[in-house]
């Protein structure tokens, strides 16, 4: 038996894929990702439309989509995540139907709970065999993990993994396994792998950064939390990885023996692990070379789902046992609910991601920040779109200092005892007004464009298109 | 009280607006190696323009081109009207080379109103004639208030390799402080280069702290934190030099000549070096003399 | 008087890119100005910038500017850095 088949087309239409169907992708291939638009461009040739295409994250290499939406053969948007490119777009009023925005925890638990069924879920895969057992351990194309597809696989009434990579069957140490796959098709090339993962992630040089990530160190080392067995979890952004690199320093000189690191993981997280500073690495999407040749080769550094990593409906995910999570903003308002899905212009740019799972989680939640960024101010009134509610997020740390949620006086008490500068963040954002003006609102239009659901699939916010 | 200076781009706009954060007792804006021949008319402007509206708190110090090249008196005609604490002129290897520079800070102040005198200077030392003078430039003029060493340049005109070790530099800065002490004037360290070796760093601080340096300068805020700690009295010396006051006072209330303090004879060293660590605590805020017990000063 | 076609600034972040080039006496400013943020504080970008321009004696000038979401003392400085260039002083 073989689940070969000889093309893709051959595979939609063996999964019976229909007009006004849901199909789904995962991102782990990024950037670089040449299957998502392949597929579309199948389903476009053999005249199927109005579908609805839930992706765990569209990136700028999707600008195709773009097209498809124009020529109504997408229809509908479900994503955890949407770069600037599609986003723009979305923003400006390109869909008659919103976008659905969940987080990384949300997706998996609505497409495992049924409130988000998939028709058919195409998987792209750097290695397969022949009855669908794949990894991205491995092959030209390799990305690490496959942590995100797992749900899909598992839920879509029809699997199809997409390989450029076919190896004899049985595929050692697979991590989608068959019994949930009912096609294979090979092809050229599913990514360009400069697009998938950066050769080396690195870490800031711009001065600001690393006062920042000055402080968010020195914060978690005088939070409490970091003692042996602490968990921790960090962003890809510049300053995150220079905290982190600090936060390894302080740990090394301390002697502290974490448990896990967690999320989305890069070199750096990979170093610390290798350092001592966790016993394991819990990996749900990799970030660069050197992470993917870790998950491939060292055991303790395990691949999980994304409904291990963060959904709220499971009966417990890592984000639950997470000590301290370091996060981004382009926004977080004086009651500290922060925006990650548009600039400060109101377009679409981004996501949750893990954000508001991690930041629920997370013993602390920690917003890394610069004061302002092109003149416009981190801290504001009210946030253009709530993205991750201010209760869950803890400590906002900026080049002037930290502030603390009300809701955590333990916390600022701890920072002050250690000589950190602490600040209400009203008098955060009136330094920062007081450096740049103080910013107009920007205009938006009454249409929606997107509605962002918070992890338990309940109505967070709602992004409108743009004037 | 300068523990630490930051050398920072003078024409990167969101540096120079966040310069003042960035954890350093003293900020060097540079004109010099940081911009580029086309565009040094740009950053002097910019930097003028930075030090006007920005309010700066930190000690403000503008680093201006060499005295052979065809920027430094346009360097002083834009900087010194907006009054910045001090010029560092580069490459200084003779008090002439002071004095001719102090001359047209001298002439600066008179045609924008300001203070004659009050723009400080420290000239920055980099090559083995200026080391060999360092006494005769660090004494040339009132406006030195304090002299720096550069060690990159330095070795390369020394013809030697700049290591870790420093051992290259050992005498230089021998007579760097040597020269900075008898002329009365304060005096810097070279910055460490590797940015990633904190612990090179600290030693390397150290060092320069037991040679007699009074701080040290950097070219990454990472450095910042530890430089100012290594440049800080400890609790200690703090608590030492108050209980030399304390000690003082007593005898003198008692009528006694002679003061021990801990078995050991207070004299006019140990009062001075007091003195000396008490000014420093206070200058950044670790003591108080309002609300602590002072003793007399 | 701008004599000749001059620009200073940069595309970076927090930085502002002004090209400025002479005309003809009497002519007036002509402004072309695109900013990321416009709608927060593109007035106050272009009050600024005709200030510069007049305390700077430039009466007739054509200017193309692109902020990046420079503060005012930034972008006095690059229109100066833009006059004196075109001025040739500098």
């Amino acid at each position: 038996m073989s689940k070969l088949v000889k093309s893709i087309k051959e595979a939609i239409q063996l999964a019976g894929l229909k007009d006004g169907m849901t199909i789904s992708f995962h991102h782990h291939l990024r950037n670089g990702d040449m299957v998502a638009v392949m597929v579309l461009d199948a389903i476009c040739e053999m005249g199927i439309k109005d579908l609805n295409v839930n992706i765990s994250s569209v990136f700028d290499t999707h600008a195709p989509f773009i097209e498809y939406i124009r020529d109504g053969v997408v229809t509908g948007i479900e994503t955890d995540y949407m770069g600037g490119v599609v986003g723009r777009a979305v923003s400006e009023g390109i869909m008659d139907k919103p976008v659905t925005f969940r987080t990384h925890g949300g997706r998996p638990s609505d497409i495992i709970r049924g409130a988000s069924p998939i028709d058919v879920a195409f998987i792209a895969a750097p290695t397969a065999d022949c009855m669908g057992n794949c990894t991205g351990k491995i092959g030209k194309s390799a990305c690490g993990s496959l942590g995100y597809a797992f749900a899909d696989a598992m839920y879509a009434t029809k699997s199809v993994v997409i390989t450029d990579n076919l190896v004899d069957y049985p595929l050692v140490d697979y991590s989608i396994a068959e019994n949930y796959i009912d096609y294979v098709v090979v092809v050229d090339k599913i990514g360009e792998p400069s697009g998938i993962v950066s050769g080396t992630t690195k870490i800031t040089k711009d001065p600001v950064g690393l006062v920042i990530a000055d402080y968010a160190a020195r914060a978690i080392d005088a939070s409490g939390l970091l003692k042996d067995g602490f968990s921790f979890q960090t962003g890809a952004g510049g300053a995150s990885l220079a905290a982190a690199k600090y936060l390894k320093d302080i740990m090394i000189r301390k002697g502290v023996k974490g448990s896990y690191g967690l999320g989305g993981i890069t070199s750096y997280m990979v170093d610390m692990l290798q350092s001592g500073c966790f016993k394991a690495l819990y990996d749900v999407q990799c970030f660069d070379l050197g992470a993917v040749e870790s998950i491939r080769t060292n055991p303790y550094h395990m691949e999980v789902t994304a409904a291990h990593y963060a959904s709220p409906t499971a009966k417990s995910s890592a984000v639950d046992s997470l000590d301290v999570v370091i996060l981004g903003a382009t926004e977080i308002d004086t009651d500290f609910n922060v925006n990650v899905h548009t600039d400060s212009n109101g377009y679409i740019m981004g996501g949750s991601g893990g954000h508001s799972d991690t930041a629920a989680g997370a013993n602390m939640s920690m917003i890394v920040a610069p004061l302002s960024r092109a003149r416009l101010p981190i801290v504001v009134d009210k946030v253009l779109c709530k993205s991750t509610p201010g209760h869950t997020v803890d400590v906002l740390v900026t080049q002037r200092g930290i502030a603390v949620n009300p809701l955590r006086p333990e916390l600022a008490e701890r920072f002050r005892d250690a000589n950190l500068p602490v600040w209400d963040i009203h008098e955060l954002k009136e330094m920062a007004e007081k450096l740049n003006g103080t910013p107009r609102k920007p205009h938006h239009t009454d249409k929606v464009v997107a509605n962002v659901l918070y992890r338990d699939a309940t109505l967070l916010d709602q992004i409108y298109a743009v004037k | 009280m300068r523990r630490s200076m930051l050398f920072l781009p003078g024409n990167s706009p969101n540096i120079l607006l966040n310069a003042d954060f960035l954890g350093s007792d003293a900020i060097i804006l540079d004109l010099e190696d940081a911009v580029a021949p086309t565009e040094k008319d740009s950053a002097r402007i910019l930097v003028r323009n930075a030090i006007t509206s920005r309010g700066y708190t930190r000690e403000v110090i503008v680093r201006i081109n060499p005295i052979d090249s065809p920027y430094w008196q346009k360097d002083l005609e834009e900087i010194i009207k907006v009054k910045p604490d001090m010029i560092m002129p580069t490459k200084v290897d003779s008090g002439d080379y002071v004095r001719t520079i102090s001359a047209y800070i001298g002439q600066m102040e008179e045609k924008y109103g300001i203070e004659a005198g009050s723009v400080k200077m420290i000239p920055l030392i980099e090559t083995a004639l200026g080391v060999e003078r360092a006494f005769e430039i660090a004494s040339a003029d009132p406006r030195v208030a304090a002299i720096f060493l550069g060690g990159e340049d330095f070795t390369a005109d020394m013809r030697c390799k700049r290591t870790k070790e420093g051992t290259e530099i050992f005498y230089a800065r021998c007579r760097m402080v040597l020269a900075a002490r008898a002329a009365g004037v304060d005096v810097y360290d070279t910055p460490w280069t590797d940015v990633e070796d904190y612990e090179g760093l600290i030693e390397d601080a150290k060092f320069a702290k037991s040679l007699g340096f009074t701080g040290k300068s950097s070219i990454s805020p990472r450095h910042i934190p530890f430089i100012n700690e290594v440049f800080s009295p400890t609790e200690a010396e703090v608590q030492y030099a108050l209980d030399v006051f304390d000690c003082i006072e007593k005898a003198k209330a008692e009528g006694k000549g002679v003061v021990s303090l801990r078995g050991k004879m207070i004299d006019a060293p140990i009062v001075a070096r007091a003195r000396q660590v008490l000014e420093a605590a206070e200058a950044i805020g670790m003591y108080r003399p309002a609300d602590s017990q002072k003793g007399e000063r | 008087m701008i004599k000749q076609k001059a620009h200073a600034g940069t595309l970076e972040s927090s930085d502002i890119y002004v090209e400025i080039a002479p005309a003809e006496a009497g002519s007036g400013i002509a402004l072309n100005l695109t900013s990321v943020v416009m709608q927060q504080f593109g007035p106050e970008i272009e009050a600024v910038i005709r200030e510069t321009l007049a305390g700077l004696g430039v009466e007739d000038a054509v200017l193309t500017v692109s902020d990046r979401g420079a503060v005012d003392c930034t972008i006095r400085s690059r229109v100066e850095t833009a006059v004196c260039r075109g001025k040739g002083e500098a």
